[in-house]
C-alpha cells in the first residue's frame, strides 16, 4: 500500500542519502520525495511517499529514527492528515477555441496560467496528488509537452477528526 | 605526487580562512589539522591504532610520528586486517577500536572489515584518508566516494570540510560509536583538511548534537514482564550478543537463578553466560543443541533478550517458538518486531533491564517465587531428558585427529581460560560447540556477516588488548589464506599470536552443504593444493607446527601454545567430518538433523 513518511532531519550534506538508501537497499521505490528547510534552518522537513509491504515500511521508520541526525520519523498516513502536490504543466493551444476550452478547466481545478504564448500555456496546479492526476488527466486530449511535480508534502491535521469537506474543496 | 600535493595544500593554507595573520605572526603556529586529529585521539582515550600510511593520509602519519609516546599504531599489512584488529581489540575489551587507512584502495580494502563490525554491533572509529577537497570528484589519483561506499555499513559517518570542525566531529564519533546499540563510525578527512591550521575549533550544530539518551524503562511492560516470567511454566531465556554489548552477565545469572529458568545463548551470546552452568541448554540455532532448540520449540514463554531473531537461529519463521508468547528485550527500537512481532517488548540495554527485573523478582514473596520453581520442575525434567538423549557427540579416532577432538583438547591446554577468536565456517561451529565458555569477551567471532580472514587479524587485535590472558585465533585452512599475511605484524611487534589452523583441505562448510544438500558434487570446495603452513610460518619467522594423527596433537597443542613468540599449528583433521546437529537452513526444529 501507499505510505507517506514525515522525516526531521538535519540540513546536512549526505544525511538525505542515508534515508533514500533505507528504502533502495530495499528495492523500494520512492515515488516523491520533497525537503525544504524547517522554520528552525538547521533542520529540513523530508515528506516521502512510497509503496510497500507494511511491516517493512514500519521497519525503514524505525531504522530512519535511529539515525544520528534524524530527531524525528513517522507515518503521515496513519492519522488525519493534509497532502498537496504542486505541478508545472506546459500544454500546447491551437489556435480557435482551445484557449478557453483549457481556461474552464483551469477555473474548475483553481489552477493558475503562470506563462503564456501565442502556442503555449503553463499551467500551475496543486492540491492532493488524486486532483493533481485529474487534471493532467483532463488536458491530455490538448497537447501536453511537459509535467513537473514537486511531490507530496504532508502534515497532521489539527484535529483528529477526518474533515472530508475540507479536503474536497482543496 | 608528492611535489604536486605540497603545492596544492601551501595555495589552500595560504587561502583558508582559518589562518589570520596574527596567527601566523605568532611564535607557535596554531595546530594543523592532523595535529588536531591525532590529539582528539589522544583525548578520546585512544592509545592503540591499527593502519597503514598512503598520500592523503602523510599529514596524519607525520603526527603519528611526533605522538608516538602517546599513542602507538600498529602497521598491518592489509587494510582489512587493520579493522579486524581493532574489532578484536573492541571485542576482547568492549573499548571503541580505531583504524587508520588512506584513501581509495586504503578506504575500499577497509569496508569488510567495516561491515563485519557493523552486523555485529561493534564500537570502532574508522579514519579514512580523502583526497584534498578541492579535487573530490575529479577522479582524483586514489579518489573514491568513501562515504557514499560506506554508507548502508556505518552507525554515522563525516565527511571533514573545515578544520575547525574536526575536534568535535572526532569527539562525536567516539560517542556515537559506543552508545546505544554501538557501531562503527567512519571520518573521511581530505588532505588539505590535516594539513589547514586552526586556532578557533568550533563546536557541531547543538540541535544535531547527539545525545545518549537514557530512556527511562516502560515499568508497566516490566511488571508484565515479570509477571509472566512468574507465571510460565516453560519458560526459556534466548540471549544474545546484547548481554555481552551491556555487560549483563551478572544481572541475566541474577534472574535465571532467581527463577530457576533455563538460558539458551546465540552464537554472539556465548560467554555472556556459562556454558558448562546447570542452567544453560547449550548454543540455540542452526547448529545449536538439540535441547536448546527442543525447548525453544516448546516453550510458553521466550525471553529474548540482546537478540535480533537472526535467521540462522529462527530456522523457518512460521513455526519458531510456535507456543510461545515473546518477550523482546533490545535497545534498538528497529529489532522490535522486525522479524517475529513479541507480545511483550521493552527498549533497554540487557544489564538496565534485567536488573530491574532481578530487583522485581527479588522483592515478590518467597511462597510465589518457590511455587514458580515448583511448577517448572516438570518443564525441566523434559530438558533434562532432551539434554541427556542427544548430547553433543563426537567419533573418536586413532588414525585420524577429530575436528571436535582437537576443541576439546584446545580447552584442556587453555584451562578453558583463553580468548578464543574465529574466523567462519566448520571450525567456528565446532569451537562454540566444543569449548565451553565461562565469561564474557572470551568468544571473538564474526556473526553476523560472517567473514572468513576475520580471525587472526582479530586475535592481533585482542592480544594487544589483553595482554595477560593467552589468546588463540582458531581458523580453517581457507580463512587462514585470506589474511594470514598478518602474521608479521604480530612478529614486528612481538605479539605473541597463537594460530591454530584447522585443516581440512576443503572449505569444509560449503563442502558440507554440497555433500547434503547438492549430492556431494563439491564444486570449487577442494583445497588439497596448499602451501606448506608450517614452511610459510617458518618463513614469516614464526613457529610452525603439525599434527597429523591423535597421538602428536597434545604435544603440538602444548608445544605451540606454550612458546613465548607466533606460533601457527598446522592441525590436519579428518576430511570429511560435517557439523552435527544441524537445521538446514529455512527448516524448523523437527527437521533437525543429528549425524
Amino acid at each position: 500500500m501507499q505510505h507517506t513518511i514525515s522525516i526531521l532531519v538535519a540540513n546536512e550534506a549526505g544525511e538525505l542519502s542515508r534515508i533514500v538508501g533505507l528504502f533502495s537497499a530495499r528495492g523500494f521505490n520512492i515515488e516523491t520525495i520533497c525537503v525544504g528547510k524547517t522554520l528552525d534552518p538547521a533542520w529540513s522537513r523530508c515528506t516521502i511517499v512510497t509503496r510497500g509491504d507494511d511491516r517493512a515500511i514500519e521497519q525503514i521508520i524505525k531504522q530512519c529514527a535511529r539515525l544520528a541526525r534524524v530527531r524525528e520519523a513517522r507515518a503521515v498516513t496513519q492519522l488525519p492528515h493534509i497532502e498537496r502536490e504542486m505541478a508545472l504543466i506546459d500544454v500546447s493551444v491551437k489556435a480557435g477555441g482551445e484557449r478557453q476550452e483549457i481556461m474552464n478547466l483551469v477555473q474548475i481545478f483553481r489552477a493558475k496560467v503562470v506563462d503564456i504564448s501565442h502556442e503555449k500555456m503553463i499551467l500551475e496546479a496543486s492540491g492532493n496528488w488524486q486532483k493533481v492526476d485529474t487534471f493532467i488527466e483532463m488536458l491530455k486530449p490538448f497537447k501536453i509537452n511537459e509535467v513537473t511535480r514537486t511531490g507530496c508534502v504532508a502534515i497532521n491535521r489539527l484535529s483528529p477528526f477526518e474533515q472530508k469537506t475540507e479536503e474536497a474543496a482543496a | 605526487m608528492a611535489r604536486e600535493d605540497k603545492k596544492i595544500n601551501t595555495t589552500i593554507i595560504a587561502n583558508s580562512p582559518a589562518v589570520s595573520k596574527e596567527a601566523s605572526e605568532k611564535a607557535s603556529p596554531a595546530p594543523r589539522g592532523a595535529e588536531i586529529l591525532v590529539r582528539s585521539l589522544i583525548k578520546n582515550g585512544v592509545d592503540t591504532v591499527f593502519g597503514l600510511p598512503g598520500g592523503a593520509v602523510l599529514h596524519i602519519y607525520d603526527e603519528i610520528w611526533r605522538f608516538r609516546d602517546s599513542i602507538t599504531h600498529y602497521l598491518v599489512r592489509h587494510e582489512q586486517g587493520a579493522v579486524h584488529a581493532a574489532e578484536g581489540y573492541a571485542r576482547a575489551t568492549g573499548k571503541t577500536g580505531v583504524a587508520l587507512v588512506t584513501s581509495g584502495p586504503g578506504a575500499t580494502n577497509a569496508v569488510t572489515g567495516i561491515a563485519t563490525a557493523y552486523m555485529d554491533s561493534i564500537p570502532l572509529v574508522v579514519i579514512t584518508g580523502q583526497v584534498p577537497s578541492t579535487m573530490i570528484g575529479t577522479d582524483a589519483f586514489q579518489e573514491v566516494d568513501t562515504f557514499g561506499v560506506t554508507l548502508p555499513i556505518v552507525k554515522h559517518s563525516y565527511l571533514v570540510k573545515d578544520v575547525r570542525d574536526l575536534e568535535a566531529i572526532v569527539d562525536e564519533a567516539f560517542q556515537i560509536a559506543k552508545s546505544g546499540k554501538p557501531g562503527p563510525v567512519v571520518i573521511d578527512v581530505p588532505k588539505d583538511i590535516t594539513a589547514h591550521l586552526c586556532e578557533n575549533p568550533r563546536r557541531i550544530h547543538a540541535e544535531y548534537l547527539f545525545e545518549n539518551e537514557d530512556l527511562p524503562v516502560d515499568e508497566s511492560a516490566l511488571s508484565l514482564i515479570v509477571e509472566k516470567l512468574n507465571n510460565a511454566r516453560q519458560p526459556v531465556f534466548y540471549v544474545g550478543g546484547g548481554i555481552v554489548t551491556a555487560d549483563a552477565a551478572d544481572e541475566l545469572m541474577r534472574v535465571v537463578e532467581t527463577l530457576h529458568a533455563p538460558v539458551t545463548p546465540t552464537l554472539m551470546g556465548l560467554g555472556g553466560f556459562p556454558t558448562a552452568h546447570e542452567l544453560s541448554l547449550g548454543m540455540l540455532g542452526m547448529h545449536g543443541t538439540y535441547a536448546a532448540n527442543m525447548a525453544v520449540a516448546e516453550s510458553d514463554l521466550l525471553v529474548a533478550v540482546g537478540v535480533r531473531f537472526d535467521d540462522r537461529v529462527t530456522g523457518k519463521l512460521a513455526t519458531f517458538a510456535l507456543h510461545a508468547e515473546i518477550v523482546h528485550i533490545d535497545i534498538d527500537p528497529s529489532n522490535i518486531g522486525k522479524i517475529k512481532n513479541p507480545h511483550v517488548s521493552l527498549i533497554a540495554d540487557a544489564k538496565t533491564a534485567l536488573r530491574k527485573i532481578a530487583e522485581k523478582l527479588e522483592a515478590t514473596d518467597r511462597a510465589a517465587l518457590a511455587g514458580g520453581r515448583a511448577q517448572r520442575e516438570a518443564w525441566w525434567l523434559k530438558l533434562k531428558g532432551w539434554r541427556d538423549s542427544v548430547p553433543l557427540s563426537r567419533e573418536c579416532s586413532a588414525t585420524e585427529i577429530k575436528p571436535q577432538h582437537l576443541i576439546e583438547e584446545l580447552y584442556r591446554v587453555t584451562n578453558g581460560d583463553a580468548i578464543i577468536v574465529t574466523d567462519v565456517g566448520q571450525h567456528q561451529m565446532w569451537a562454540a560447540q566444543f569449548y565451553p565458555f565461562k565469561r564474557s569477551r572470551q568468544w571473538l567471532t564474526s556473526g553476523g556477516l560472517g567473514t572468513m580472514g576475520f580471525g587472526l587479524p582479530a586475535a592481533i587485535g585482542a592480544q594487544l588488548a589483553r595482554p595477560e590472558k593467552q589468546v588463540v585465533a582458531v581458523v580453517g585452512d581457507g580463512g587462514f589464506q585470506m589474511t594470514n599475511q598478518e602474521i608479521i605484524t604480530a612478529i614486528q611487534y612481538k605479539i605473541p599470536l597463537k594460530v591454530i589452523i584447522m585443516n581440512n583441505g576443503f572449505l569444509g562448510m560449503v563442502r558440507q552443504w554440497q555433500e547434503m544438500f547438492y549430492d556431494r558434487a563439491y564444486s570449487e570446495v577442494d583445497l588439497s593444493v596448499s602451501p606448506d603452513f608450517v614452511k610459510l610460518a617458518e618463513a614469516y619467522g614464526a613457529l610452525g607446527l603439525r599434527a597429523e594423527n591423535p597421538a602428536d596433537l597434545r604435544r603440538v597443542l602444548e608445544e605451540g601454545l606454550n612458546h613465548e613468540g607466533v606460533a601457527i599449528m598446522d592441525i590436519v583433521v579428518s576430511k570429511e567430518e560435517n557439523v552435527f546437529p544441524i537445521i538446514p537452513a529455512g527448516q524448523d526444529t523437527r527437521n533437525m538433523i543429528l549425524k
